[in-house]
């Protein structure tokens, strides 16, 4: 047994708060890299021996700030010989700096770190990956894996995205209260952006890509942890826990998708499904809902029912229309049109989805609970044309397969 | 004598481990777990979910519910162990042994148990182990 483990985990635990406050310091993300790099080694070296610091991040905060300003005053020596003023400048410098590494500002330090990943100019897969990069600080190896491109493509991704930082400037200033609400929203959407590309991969590329939605759950919970009575935060928490829990349930072996109603749900993961329930029973008290937490709401119902003929489907239905009215979407009434299904038949669900044939028309699963609902109708060659759209909009063979066999069923019923 | 072993440890830090890490840790503490076991010392056992999942319920003329922990702390408490020991020794020897299936950083705070009252919980209503 060696002592990496633990040392790893407190380094990681510690890097959203360390490079936050060198950031602040320093206000150049490369630098504050460099310097979190300088401390993590010096960790390495010297925790082994002396046992961990009492603040593990305030001792990287201070170590990282030395060294790098010990890099600074070397590459200074090397211009030229500092003269007298020089060095009292130097001085000067560094007092008003130490003032700002007051650990009161730790929140709004994560906070900004978060929120320059966000970016508006930097496209989704850019702010996902610079996220990945600086704040949860996986290399760009692991990275590029997870997105299933080179080493090369992805460095020069986080590269580009870097520079465009740089570029627009980073908001140094301590946020107002509604700036601060603000940025908590844009960084909220950032970290299920980064969760829905591991939990929403097909199939066949959810083992690799997992790790995505694991460094989602991580990035909530530091999100919570700085945040901790905000219900919405809860919600999204509540929401992506809930959602992962059912993750070793959604695909069978050969990475065909296994729908919820059909899933084994002594396969859920129960710690998650605990921690989930808690949260949005929590964020549930504040009164103040949101589209997280009506979503965590829809997942509780879904993670309380013991078999899904158990599944509140009425309840459903009336957070679906909440929902709707939070945020109107048609991909949110296809989702009612589900519940609507289940409680006033396929009649009344089809009634309900057909207005959004314009909008969802390249959706495919619009095709495909069209088709469904058809074929309990018994409207046989509908539902085939609607499942035969599904299938050409197919982005995997997965989906595709899955439609397949309802098109099977029909020649069934139909020979 | 009963003592409660309650673990104190930076739920981040434990929250950043790796899976195998993880893995690996708890595979050492059960060795632990075991042993106390086989000798009849070991009582109940829990782990916490995060403080981020908790509430607090402030007492007083006017009662007041709080997001989490009543107090913001470096170390939470994590989970205990309800075990019997002869002596202080033996409870610190306990503690050391659990320290070494688990180092880093951390405290086990051993408390001695006024009152002990084992009341059976109903087997479908026990979170999964």
């Amino acid at each position: 047994m060696n002592d990496i483990g633990w040392i790893d985990g407190v380094l990681t635990s510690a890097r959203p708060q360390v490079m936050g406050a060198l950031l602040r310091y320093f206000r150049d993300l490369d630098t504050a890299e460099e310097a979190f790099q300088e401390a993590c080694l010096r960790a390495l070296r010297t925790w082994p021996q002396n046992g961990p610091p009492r603040d593990a991040a305030a001792w990287l905060i201070l170590v990282g700030r030395n060294a790098a300003m010990d890099d600074v005053r070397r590459r200074a020596k090397q211009v030229a010989l500092p003269d007298e003023t020089a060095i009292s400048n130097l001085d000067d410098a560094e007092s008003a700096l130490a003032d700002r590494l007051d650990g009161a500002h730790y929140r709004d330090d994560i906070l900004r770190l978060l929120f320059i990943c966000c970016h508006p100019e930097l496209p989704a897969t850019q702010q996902i990956a610079l996220a990945l990069r600086i704040v949860c600080g996986l290399s760009v190896k692991q990275i590029a894996r997870a997105f299933l491109v080179s080493e090369a493509a992805m460095e020069q991704r986080i590269t580009r995205a870097k520079a465009r930082i740089a570029q627009a400037g980073v908001p140094f200033e301590a946020p107002g209260a509604p700036e601060r609400a603000e940025r908590l929203a844009v960084v909220a959407a950032m970290i299920y952006l980064v969760f829905n590309e591991g939990y929403s991969a097909p199939g066949n590329e959810a083992k690799t890509r997992a790790i995505l939605a694991e460094e989602g759950i991580w990035l909530v919970r530091l999100l919570l942890r700085v945040f901790p009575a905000e219900p919405e935060v809860m919600g999204l928490a509540a929401l992506m826990l809930l959602q992962q829990a059912r993750a070793s349930a959604r695909f069978d072996d050969d990475g065909n998708i296994v729908l919820l109603e059909d899933q084994d749900r002594s396969r859920w993961n129960p710690k998650r499904i605990a921690e989930g329930l808690a949260l949005i029973d929590k964020a549930m008290r504040h009164r103040r809902p949101g589209a997280y937490q009506v979503q965590a709401a829809i997942a509780a119902l879904h993670a309380r029912a013991r078999r899904a003929e158990d599944t509140d489907w009425a309840q459903i239905d009336l957070l679906y229309a909440n929902l709707e009215r939070l945020q109107p979407s048609p991909v949110v009434t296809l989702n009612r049109a589900v519940a609507v299904n289940k409680i006033r038949g396929p009649a009344a669900a089809l009634a309900m989805i057909e207005p959004l044939d314009e909008r969802l028309s390249s959706y495919f699963y619009f095709h495909g609970v069209r088709g469904a609902l058809l074929q309990q109708l018994d409207r046989r060659a509908e539902a085939r044309k609607a499942f035969d759209r599904a299938i050409s909009l197919a982005h995997t063979p997965a989906e595709a397969a899955h439609i397949r066999q309802h098109l099977d069923h029909l020649d069934k019923e139909s020979a | 004598m009963l003592y409660a072993l309650l673990c104190y440890n930076s739920e981040d830090a434990i929250g950043s481990w790796s899976k195998d890490y993880h893995d690996e840790t708890m595979t050492r503490l059960a060795v632990v777990q075991d042993k106390l076991d086989k000798q009849g010392r070991l009582g109940p056992v829990a782990r916490l979910l995060p403080t981020t999942a908790a509430t607090t319920l402030r007492k007083g003329r006017e009662e007041m519910v709080i997001d989490g922990p009543f107090a913001e702390t470096k170390e939470q408490l994590l989970g205990f162990y309800i075990i019997d020991c002869a002596s202080l020794d033996a409870a610190l020897d306990t503690a050391r042994d659990l320290a070494k299936a688990n180092p880093g950083t951390g405290s086990y705070e051993i408390r001695p148990v006024a009152q002990f009252q084992d009341y059976k919980l109903a087997e479908q209503r026990k979170p999964a182990a």
